[in-house]
C-alpha cells in the first residue's frame, strides 16, 4: 500500500478519522460554549460537567428506566437542559453585570461539585454503555474499515451544527438572539422578554454539552471524569475560533481534531500539546481569534 | 390646550441611574396624534425621560399612565406591547443584523403597522440594501431604518430620541417630511431634540426640561415670539 512520508495511508487515514470524531466532539462542545459566552457573557467553565451529566443520564435511563440509545439522545438533553434551567435562574443570572470573572469561579465550582457527586455515587471508574444494535457494524471502504457508529457521530453531530448554526443566523428567533447580544436592553424595548431568552439559550447550550455526552457513551466510557478531560481543549478550540463566533467554533473544532489526528501520526509525542501550540501561534499573530471580531 | 383625555400622563416622575438621580419630579403629558418635543441643554434628562417612560431605566418614582392605565409596575417587555414605540437615541441599528434583519426585528405588537412597500415609499433610501449590515448604512439611513422599524409593528405612539443628531441639512428635511406623513397618519410622537428649527418645523407644544423637570410649556404657534425666553433656557 501507498506510504506518505514513510506513513502508511491506511494509518493516516485511520488517524484522520479518529481526529475528525475527536473534532466533532470539539464542535458541538465549543459551539455551546461561544453562544454561551457571545449571548450570556459566561465563560461557562460547568460545560464539561454538563458533557458528563449528559452520558449519565444516557446510562442511567439506560440501566434503570430501560431507556434505550435513540430515545436517549432527545432525553439527555432535555435533563440536562433542564439542570441548565435550574442554574442559570438560581445562579447565573444574578451574576450577569459583574465582571467574567465571578461567572467563571461560579461554573468552575458547579463543575467540581457535579463531578464530586457523580464519583461519590458512581465511582470513578469508567461505566460501559452498549454499542446500539443498529449501528454495530461498519463498512469496508476499501482502503480503510469505517466503524457505522462512528460514522454516525460525525454525521450527528455536525447535523447539530449545522442546524444551531442556520437557526441562529438565518431565522428570526437567531436575530433575537444576535440583537440581544449586541445591545440586550434595546431589544427588550421592542417587547422581547430577554431574560426568558436567556435562561433558554443556556438551558439549549448545555443540552448540546448533554447531547454530545450521550453520543460519546458508547465511544468511550461514561465516567465523572470524563468531561473535565476534554473541557480544557474545547475551551482552546473556543479561544482559537474566536471567543463568541459560532461558525468559527466549528470549523476550529473539527480542524484541530484533524491536526491532532496528524500529530499522532508525523510526531506522536507531541499530539497532547498540538492544540495548544495551535493556540500559541493564533494568539500571537490574530489575538482575536481566527473568526473573531475586534472588541 | 387639549381638555380631552390625555393619551400619556406623566407626573412627578422621578429617575435614577445607580445612585445618580436625574429626574426631579417631570410633570407633562401626550395628547393623542400629538407631536410633542422636550427640548432642553444635553444631559437635561430628555433621554432619561424616554427610557423611563420605556422601563429601560428601572428605579423610577411618581406616575406613568398610558390610555388611562399604570405602566410603571409593567415588566420592561410588556410595555411595547402596548403599542408604544422607542426610537433609541444613537440609534440602535445592529451591526451583526442586516437591514432586513433590522427591519424585521421588532415584533409586530399592533395591527395597522405599516407594510414594507409603504416603508420603502416613506425611505426610498432603503429599498434594495436588505443585505447590506445595518451599520453600513449612512447616519441619515440609519435613522429612517431606525423609526421604519418602529412604523412596522403597529405602534401609535412613539418615543422618538434627537432623530436629526449629526446629520445633514438635507437628509433632517427627508425626516421631517417623513414624521409629517406619520402625523397625517395620526400617530402620536414624543420628540427630544436639540434642533429648534426641525422641532419647530413639525412640533405642536413643547416642553423645556432644566435639570430632571419641565420648566416651560410652549406652544408652536407662539414659539417664534418666544425665542428669547428659550435661548436663555437653552443657552444658545
Amino acid at each position: 500500500m501507498t506510504e506518505i512520508f514513510g506513513v502508511p495511508f491506511a494509518v493516516l487515514l485511520g488517524q484522520l478519522l479518529l481526529g475528525l470524531i475527536n473534532g466533532s466532539f470539539y464542535a458541538l462542545l465549543s459551539l455551546g460554549l461561544a453562544i454561551i459566552f457571545g449571548m450570556l457573557n459566561v465563560i461557562n467553565f460547568a460545560h464539561g460537567a454538563f458533557y458528563m451529566l449528559g452520558g449519565f443520564a444516557a446510562l442511567v435511563a439506560f440501566n434503570t428506566l430501560g431507556i434505550g440509545y435513540w430515545p436517549s439522545l432527545i432525553v439527555a438533553p432535555l435533563a440536562v437542559g433542564l439542570i441548565g434551567v435550574v442554574v442559570e435562574k438560581l445562579l447565573l443570572r444574578h451574576l450577569y453585570k459583574m465582571d467574567h470573572l465571578y461567572s467563571l469561579l461560579l461554573t468552575f465550582g458547579v463543575a467540581l461539585m457535579l463531578e464530586g457527586l457523580f464519583r461519590h455515587l458512581f465511582g470513578s471508574a469508567g461505566k460501559p454503555y452498549p454499542l446500539p444494535e443498529a449501528l454495530s457494524g461498519g463498512i469496508n471502504l476499501g482502503f480503510m474499515f469505517l466503524p457505522a457508529y462512528r460514522a454516525w457521530v460525525i454525521v450527528a453531530s455536525l447535523g447539530v451544527c449545522l442546524v444551531t448554526w442556520y437557526a441562529i443566523e438565518r431565522t428570526r428567533l437567531g436575530a433575537y438572539l444576535r440583537a440581544a447580544t449586541e445591545n440586550p436592553s434595546l431589544v427588550q424595548a421592542f417587547g422581547i422578554n430577554v431574560p426568558v431568552m436567556l435562561t433558554l439559550t443556556y438551558a439549549f447550550c448545555v443540552g448540546l454539552a448533554g447531547f454530545a455526552g450521550a453520543l460519546a457513551a458508547p465511544l468511550y466510557q461514561v465516567s465523572p471524569g470524563m468531561g473535565s478531560n476534554l473541557i480544557i481543549i474545547v475551551f482552546a478550540v473556543v479561544v482559537i475560533g474566536g471567543m463568541g463566533s459560532i461558525i468559527g467554533a466549528v470549523v476550529t473544532g473539527l480542524s484541530l481534531g484533524l491536526i491532532e489526528g496528524l500529530t499522532k501520526v508525523f510526531v506522536p509525542s507531541a499530539s497532547a500539546i498540538a492544540v495548544f501550540l495551535v493556540m500559541v501561534a493564533v494568539l500571537l499573530l490574530r489575538p482575536s481569534g481566527l473568526f473573531g471580531r475586534e472588541r | 390646550m387639549r381638555e380631552q383625555q390625555h393619551l400619556l400622563e406623566v407626573s412627578n416622575l422621578n429617575g435614577w441611574y445607580g445612585e445618580s438621580h436625574v429626574l426631579h419630579g417631570m410633570t407633562f403629558n401626550v395628547g393623542a396624534g400629538e407631536i410633542v418635543t422636550l427640548l432642553g441643554r444635553n444631559g437635561a434628562g430628555k433621554t432619561t425621560t424616554l427610557r423611563a417612560i420605556m422601563g429601560v431605566v428601572r428605579k423610577r418614582r411618581g406616575a406613568i399612565t398610558y390610555k388611562g392605565s399604570d405602566i410603571i409596575s409593567l415588566p420592561q417587555h410588556k410595555v411595547p406591547w402596548l403599542g408604544i414605540g422607542y426610537v433609541p437615541e444613537e440609534r440602535g441599528i445592529f451591526a451583526t443584523l442586516n437591514v432586513l434583519e433590522n427591519l424585521m426585528l421588532p415584533p409586530v405588537t399592533q395591527s395597522g403597522g405599516m407594510g414594507i412597500d409603504d416603508i420603502y415609499q416613506l425611505f426610498p433610501n432603503l429599498r434594495g440594501r436588505d443585505q447590506t449590515p445595518g451599520t453600513r448604512l449612512s447616519g441619515g439611513e440609519q435613522q429612517m431604518l431606525a423609526i421604519a422599524r418602529i412604523l412596522r409593528t403597529g405602534a401609535d405612539f412613539i418615543l422618538l430620541d434627537e432623530p436629526t443628531e449629526g446629520l445633514a441639512p438635507v437628509i433632517v428635511e427627508e425626516i421631517a417630511a417623513s414624521l409629517q406623513v406619520l402625523k397625517q397618519r395620526g400617530l402620536t410622537i414624543v420628540l427630544v431634540e436639540q434642533n429648534l428649527r426641525f422641532a419647530a418645523s413639525i412640533a405642536d407644544r413643547h416642553y423645556v426640561v432644566e435639570q430632571g423637570v419641565v420648566v416651560d410649556e410652549i406652544a408652536n404657534e407662539v414659539l417664534p415670539a418666544s425665542m428669547d425666553r428659550l435661548n436663555s433656557y437653552l443657552g444658545v
